[in-house]
């Protein structure tokens, strides 16, 4: 079937069946590589996309259900808060592997632009969804503070 | 986690490849030849306007005036395409931002690991192994740049000043882009002048990694994200218990899947080979396979461990170690205390799960994946596709993780690529893609093990006689790795055991061998990690039953290990220790040598009414000779914490009839964010040649875990992983 989707701000038509999950459609037909595949049932968030701004687990969810909402990959997402925490993430070396970094800042990117100033345990709240085997964890808290300073100062 | 790899000289194929021989003698090679031979001219994508001298195997110098080291070592997170770059960059006194990681072809020769004979990374060797040989790589590359300057300026080589990458005399500026062409001219020097290391401006200090970019903008490349012309996927439908086979298969639903071209029997299982991974996972979800089940070891983990606690209790043992005499000190002794323990198998569970790409041409082949031992590797690929191995090149990619998984004797994901490019003829290229279900049920372990543990104490409370009886699988039998067991005892299995460090005049260590038919492999620290746990939390036991605090128990046992002791009063001094941690607040201490390194933490943990309980803090001193990037041995020592608490928490493989019952993150579940300590790190100057940091950072967690618990609530954890023995 013939989806229509438009990702990082194009419009892109492709060709799959309906229940092809947005992550593979998104790797394999339109070329976006930066999601990853970690468990397929939404338990880790590797695959962790925006849909109309909002962090979803690409991995479950079937290209027929996008319509026309917006999505954003790691490689197109560029608001100020995506920038901060991109920067935030390199000034303190966050990544070890890195495969699930795409994910990880997909989730710490979209509670930047709904919450500015996130607490301890609204990090918590936002990023529980999102494994990370290397155990980077509190660089992230640290990253994602540090990117909240700075868009503040 | 190995000592000198020894493996067939030959190609192997299936029936040869358990014959194992004596490789040649690893050679120290100098990085310092100008053939360029040796060095493959990868794709990364960006040499069609830059040009490249490579002054050695190891350093490339670029027209644009960066400097790409060549990376023998894989790099799944530890840190080694910055760390390795950065000896490099020192020797060289390159400016850090011209530097470059590129990872180096399989070629045994060239790029061996020195400690193990054959190409490949683990055991947290790959700084340790690479030291001298990148120095003197680099200090060469130097020499050559000087070499060429002064035949370009007229004046001696002696006046010639390198600092930040600038080349310099007098007036006179070059870049090393600008003199590479004439240095390759040069005859590099037999030995090299290396820096003292009081010249050092680079190694000790903070230097950025140099994969933050691509892994934060989506553009790293993991094997995953490989892609050929006319590449299809392939997932395999493996056996649903060890040891089960294929009796037949009905592939008409299969290949009714729009996407799905071919199926395939492989010795590992079906393979579904499809135009995308969705139509080859959903072409494996209509395929039919009845399965011969007659060689079914059929014991699950509850058989298991009530036979190695039998052989624990049986007289019959190897022995590992043997000081004194035990049953004596035991006979006079004022007090006995036997603890049992038992830690159960563990997935290393990296977030990319195995993969691996290939394109085979009927006398050569390509390999793309994240290659832990890579001439392993080309050896088995080679024997499956009956090519020389020197035909098959593997391009190393970043991993997603590994643990030790992708380290494995048999190679067994790329075996099982190279099984299915054979079965279609090498008709298009293949990447071979295991889901979350394969990667947590077709192996491989950390290995279960069982433990007794018994301390003699005199009417002082000092520790006479120590006696610690281990029941494990070996790792290395019946893999092409079994000629490294030596004495019959394979070391995995008793590391962290049969070196306890400390002054007890009695000491005996028995190894009892155990067999199943779980594939089991090392895991981040290997047997230090049950080792590490089961001899330090019970060595905090006794301290406690002797009424004294568990850091001088220590301290007045480890007067002749003047690291252990430094690294025990580095974390003590940081975590204040000796404070009391408050109401419903308790506090553990452990320390272990693993890798060359010394590491000891100290443990802070609150527990609730109910025995809920959360980790608080980690001081963490660590020993591991020169610190060479220092804040890539801090995210080591964080990470490795943070891989030991989430094994201690919750994570357990269990087998039931042969079986594993856990198959995705919804049943093995690792830690999150929300459970994540502060982790304070505090690393040990030292003069000493670097040492492992990948591993060493998790075997002393789990003790110092159990012992700030026992601390909080007095009582004691002997089984891993804690779970809710606390609620009980």
């Amino acid at each position: 079937m013939a989806f229509k989707l438009n990702v990082n701000g194009e419009t892109v038509t492709v060709d799959v069946p309906a229940d092809k999950p947005l992550l593979w459609v998104l790797r394999e037909d339109v070329g976006h590589t930066g999601p990853k595949f970690g468990c397929g049932i939404a338990q880790c968030g590797a695959c962790t996309v925006h849909l109309s701004g909002q962090p979803i687990r690409s991995c479950v969810m079937p290209v027929s259900a996008v319509g026309e909402q917006t999505i954003t990959t790691v490689e197109g997402v560029e608001s100020d808060a995506a920038l901060a925490i991109r920067d935030a993430w390199r000034e303190l070396d966050v990544v070890q592997c890195g495969y699930c970094q795409s994910g990880q800042i997909m989730s710490a990117t979209a509670l930047l632009e709904q919450n500015p100033s996130p607490s301890d345990d609204d990090i918590d709240n936002a990023m529980s969804g999102n494994l990370c085997r290397c155990a980077t964890y509190k660089r992230i808290r640290a990253a994602i503070h540090l990117a909240a300073d700075k868009l503040e100062a | 986690m190995f000592g000198k790899i020894k493996l067939p000289a030959r190609p192997m194929n299936r029936r040869s490849f358990l014959k194992v021989v004596g490789l040649s003698g690893a050679g120290f090679m100098v990085g310092c030849s100008e053939s360029t031979d040796a060095v493959e001219k990868t794709s990364s994508g960006m040499r069609s306007t830059v040009s490249t001298v490579d002054l050695g195997p190891f350093v490339r110098i670029n027209s644009d005036n960066t400097v790409t080291v060549i990376v023998k070592h894989l790099d799944k997170g530890q840190g080694s395409t910055t760390g390795l770059p950065a000896v490099v960059a020192e020797e060289l006194d390159a400016d850090w931002s011209q530097m470059r990681a590129e990872f180096a072809p399989a070629n045994t020769e060239v790029y061996k690991n020195l400690f193990f004979g054959v190409m490949g990374t683990g055991g947290s060797t790959g700084m340790a192994n690479s030291w001298m040989q990148l120095r003197n790589a680099a200090a060469g590359a130097r020499a050559m740049l000087v070499g060429a300057a002064a035949a370009r300026w007229g004046v001696d080589a002696a006046d010639i000043h390198i600092a930040n990458g600038v080349v310099s005399h007098g007036e006179s500026r070059a870049s090393f882009g600008e003199l590479a062409a004439d240095a390759a001219a040069i005859a590099p020097p037999a030995e090299p002048v290396l820096k003292d290391p009081s010249e050092f401006t680079l190694i000790g200090t903070h230097l950025p990694r140099l994969d933050s970019n691509a892994k934060t903008d989506g553009s790293a490349t993991f094997t995953l994200d490989i892609d050929r012309p006319g590449m299809l996927i392939a997932v395999v439908a493996h056996p649903p218990r060890f040891g089960a086979s294929v009796s037949s298969f009905d592939a008409a639903a299969a290949l009714d899947v729009a996407g799905v071209e071919q199926v395939v029997q492989i010795p590992q299982g079906i393979a579904v080979i499809a135009d995308n991974f969705w139509s080859a996972k959903k072409g494996r979800d209509a395929l039919t396979v009845e399965w011969d089940e007659s060689g079914v070891d059929r014991r699950g983990s509850d058989e298991l461990f009530a036979e190695y606690d039998a052989a624990l209790a049986s007289p019959d043992g190897k022995v590992a170690r043997s000081d004194g005499d035990v049953d004596a000190a035991f006979a006079a002794a004022d007090k006995v205390i036997q603890r049992e323990f038992r830690v159960p198998y563990l997935a290393h569970a990296t977030m990319e799960t195995m993969d691996c790409v290939i394109e085979y041409r009927g006398d050569a082949a390509e390999i793309w994946t994240g290659s832990q031992l890579q001439t392993v590797d080309q050896q088995i690929a080679a024997g499956i596709l009956e090519v020389d191995p020197s035909s098959v090149q593997i391009h190393t990619q970043f991993a997603g993780g590994s643990f030790g998984r992708r380290a494995v004797p048999n190679s067994d994901y790329v075996a099982e690529a190279a099984s299915i490019a054979k079965a279609i003829d090498g008709r298009a290229p293949i990447k071979l893609q295991w889901t979350r279900e394969d990667d947590m049920r077709a192996g491989y372990y950390r290995p279960m093990s069982s433990h007794i543990l018994e301390g003699a104490l005199d009417t002082d409370g000092n520790i006479t006689a120590w006696r610690h009886r281990i029941a494990i699988q070996s790792i290395l039998a019946g893999t092409p790795f079994a000629g490294m067991i030596q004495n019959g005892i394979d070391a995995s299995s008793v590391e962290g055991a049969s070196n306890l460090p400390y002054a007890i005049p009695n000491v005996h260590v028995r190894l009892n061998d155990m067999d199943t038919s779980v594939p089991v492999l090392w895991w981040r620290a290997v047997g230090n990690t049950q080792n590490g746990y089961v001899t330090e939390a019970f060595f905090d036991e006794l301290a406690r039953e002797s009424g004294r605090d568990p850091l001088e128990y220590r301290l007045a046992l480890l007067k002749d290990h003047p690291r252990h002791t430094a690294v025990l009063n580095l974390a003590a001094s940081k975590a204040g220790w000796g404070e009391n941690p408050g109401e419903g607040r308790g506090r553990g201490i452990a320390v272990l040598e693993s890798f060359g390194s010394v590491v000891a933490e100290i443990v802070d943990v609150s527990v609730d009414q109910q025995g809920n309980f959360s980790v608080d803090k980690v001081t963490c001193a660590v020993d591991c000779g020169i610190a060479v990037t220092p804040d890539v041995v801090k995210a080591q020592m964080e990470g490795g914490i943070g891989y030991g608490l989430s094994a201690a928490l919750r994570e357990e493989i269990t087998i039931t009839d042969g079986g594993v019952d856990q198959a995705n993150f919804d049943r093995y579940r690792p830690l999150r964010i929300n459970e994540m300590p502060d982790i304070d790190v505090h690393i040990l100057p030292s003069a000493n040649p670097p040492s492992g940091v990948g591993e060493p950072g998790t075997p002393p967690f789990a003790a110092a875990l159990a012992a700030a618990l026992a601390d909080a609530t007095g009582k004691r954890v002997y089984r891993m992983p804690i779970g809710d023995q606390l609620q009980a």
